[in-house]
């Protein structure tokens, strides 16, 4: 009975006082709302980037010189195809072993021409890496023995170069040599914000006479089973510090990369919900001032109140109900204009944003919770009053 | 001899005011009995609404022993007296006190809830109240949408709805006019003898007091008379209690109110009813 007491009277109050209800909660409805769309948003690019790093392939093991840590700068490489040999014995099949050799380079086909990265890679790199061609072939382990110019085109490349023709069969120019487009790749498009559609795979022997250079960047394994990729990771990091004493090598798994991209996406998402936690605070105090006021304006209602039998306790949990309901509408609020604000973000952006259960909780969890905080010492304030002295305010 | 609705046993009340204390009872001892009409008179800062706030348990005395509806108020916890106030005490004010964008049987029906009524029957009981001090028709009227006297009548009602065993009423005509003050008295009188609730009435308007059966003239802090006389006009002696010293305080009232309380800032009708100029709520100490 005196609960539903003092929720008539707490949503009257918010009735009487509309605009000033509305300003008060305009702190709280943009402090949930930019927490919700802030975590969406953290919580949306970490979803694609693991969707995009688990769309590389599986199992996969990649092998560099040099630590993979932040910070560290990146070191020339001192392998070439004899390590691949080499790697490939440790492996045990040569068929799960890609490398790369990648420089920039311009690409051109008649009066068209298209600045992309060339990559030198094994016959193998469709069966290690997830990628599939559109038209025409890949390359062949004799293209690669033969050092044949022969090119496989991303699908940016292909579109640009060729608008309106087959590019199947047609001659490119890289970096002024010419070689003969055999295939195109189907579009893949942004990958951890790289244009994966926007390359050229040559043969790793062309490219290697291409540049003058025997190095390669890099090897990729795909291992067997999941459970021995950390070992065999090891073992190939052994064989080729066996090779090249003087070069730290690093076998990364997918894993690895999505934990490191993970932790840095997480603590990114944090300090965006930490900045939407101090609006979401600043709107709790305006809370706490709103009540202050509403409580001295209603000082002779209380005074009465308490004389006609309401305890400490009643009067209390009426300004406490008051404020809750200032941040609950709020906080309501904000949340469905959080979730809307999302929902467009990531349809008409290319942000993306993914709206999960427990940022929703979060937010109103905090939110109702700001109210309690922030209209805890009104509400004894209130509770507390002395009637004689309350019953004569102005 | 019934149980005293009220008991006083040399209370006082003493005020810390900037650290300086102030002394605005200074040992009163009195009962109220059920069902008795008593008038409280005295001078603004006389202490008059000290006694009144202490006998409607509002406030606690610093000293003495107070007793309402047989309960001791210093044994009382904060919670416990305000249950006590709900189940023993109406009050009318000068100012009405109704809560504003609130029906009349809804302000009627406030103390209910704190006694944990259930709506229906509050609105019941609350309804049945109203008429029984002739507003059966304004039930659903808001305190702006009253008179005065309605708004006065709406407040007693919302006093005597609980049946409490004492109704105290602090100018309760202060801010009404003479025609309209009249009524409210005789409200006020037909409920006390209709009910057999105590009414305790404090005022410093002579001929208002002079109607009650028992007049406490209440000066610095003390009880300086408590008579008792026969309803006016039923017995042969009539006439007023003249020991009461209450009309040599009157010159007092008039130029020296307390501090804060300038005179006649009430803005009630003084010229209509009394010689006296009308102060607020009146100075407590």
């Amino acid at each position: 009975m005196r609960v539903a007491e003092a929720w008539r009277v707490a949503l009257d109050a918010l009735r009487a006082n509309r605009m000033r209800s509305l300003l008060t909660m305009l702190g709280v409805i943009i402090g949930v709302a930019s927490v919700v769309i802030l975590v969406a948003i953290g919580t949306g690019t970490k979803q694609q980037v693991e969707q995009q790093v688990e769309g590389l392939g599986s199992n996969l093991l990649l092998v560099v010189p040099g630590k993979i840590e932040v910070g560290t700068a990146p070191v020339v490489s001192p392998l070439d195809l004899k390590d691949v040999d080499a790697v490939s014995r440790v492996v045990g099949d040569p068929g799960r072993v890609a490398v790369t050799v990648a420089s920039g380079a311009t690409a051109r086909a008649g009066n068209r021409s298209d600045f992309t990265t060339v990559q030198g890679v094994l016959e193998t790199t469709p069966s290690v890496f997830t990628r599939s061609l559109s038209r025409g072939r890949y390359l062949t382990g004799a293209d690669v023995d033969t050092s044949r110019r022969v090119a496989v085109l991303g699908a940016s490349v292909a579109r640009t170069l060729f608008p309106e023709r087959d590019p199947l069969g047609q001659q490119v120019t890289l970096a002024g040599v010419r070689f003969r487009v055999i295939g195109v790749f189907a579009p893949l498009g942004q990958s951890l914000g790289v244009d994966r559609d926007d390359e050229v795979h040559v043969p790793v022997t062309a490219a290697q006479r291409l540049w003058g250079t025997q190095r390669i960047d890099g090897i990729a394994v795909k291992a067997p089973d999941r459970e021995r990729i950390d070992q065999l990771g090891e073992r190939i990091v052994a064989e080729l510090s066996r090779r090249h004493p003087d070069t730290e090598f690093s076998a990364v798994t997918q894993q690895q990369i999505l934990g490191v991209l993970g932790d840095i996406l997480g603590v990114l998402t944090g300090v965006l919900a930490a900045i939407a936690g101090i609006s979401l605070l600043v709107g709790g105090v305006g809370v706490s001032n709103i009540m202050l006021v509403s409580v001295r304006e209603r000082t002779r209602e209380i005074g009465l109140r308490k004389a006609v039998g309401a305890r400490p306790r009643d009067i209390g949990v009426q300004f406490l109900l008051e404020a809750v309901l200032l941040t609950s509408i709020g906080g309501l609020t904000g949340m469905a204009l959080g979730v809307g604000t999302a929902l467009l973000v990531d349809a008409f952006s290319p942000i993306p944003a993914a709206i999960t259960w427990w940022s929703l909780a979060l937010a109103f969890g905090v939110s109702a919770a700001v109210g309690i905080v922030f209209g805890v010492v009104p509400a004894q304030r209130a509770g507390r009053l002395d009637p004689v002295v309350a019953l004569r305010a102005e | 001899m019934t149980v005293a609705a009220v008991e006083a046993v040399d209370v006082s009340r003493t005020y810390e005011l900037d650290g300086v204390s102030v002394s605005a009872l200074r040992g009163v001892s009195l009962t109220i009995d059920q069902g008795e009409y008593v008038a409280v008179i005295g001078p603004s800062g006389s202490g008059k609404s000290t006694l009144m706030h202490l006998l409607g348990g509002l406030d606690r005395p610093t000293g003495g022993r107070l007793v309402i509806g047989g309960r001791d108020v210093a044994s009382l916890t904060a919670p416990e007296l305000a249950t006590l106030r709900n189940e023993t005490i109406g009050f009318v004010f000068q100012a009405f006190h109704l809560l504003a964008r609130t029906s009349a049987v809804d302000n009627v029906a406030l103390p209910l809830v704190y006694r944990g009524v259930g709506a229906r029957q509050r609105r019941e009981r609350a309804a049945a109240m109203l008429g029984r001090v002739g507003l059966g028709h304004r039930l659903h009227h808001r305190p702006n949408q009253l008179s005065g006297g309605e708004q006065q009548r709406v407040a007693i009602a919302r006093a005597l709805v609980t049946e409490p065993a004492v109704l105290l009423a602090d100018e309760p005509t202060g801010n009404l006019d003479s025609a309209t003050g009249e009524a409210v008295l005789e409200l006020l009188e037909r409920l006390n003898a209709e009910s057999g609730v105590a009414l305790v009435m404090v005022t410093h308007d002579q001929e208002v007091a002079a109607r009650a059966h028992r007049r406490i003239a209440v000066r610095d802090g003390l009880i300086r008379s408590d008579t008792r006389h026969d309803r006016p006009g039923s017995a042969g002696s009539g006439a007023p209690a003249t020991l009461d010293p209450a009309p040599s305080a009157e010159p007092r009232s008039a130029s020296g109110s307390g501090p804060g309380h300038p005179p006649g800032g009430s803005g009630g009708a003084a010229g209509a009813t009394g010689r006296l100029p009308r102060t607020g709520a009146g100075g407590a100490g």
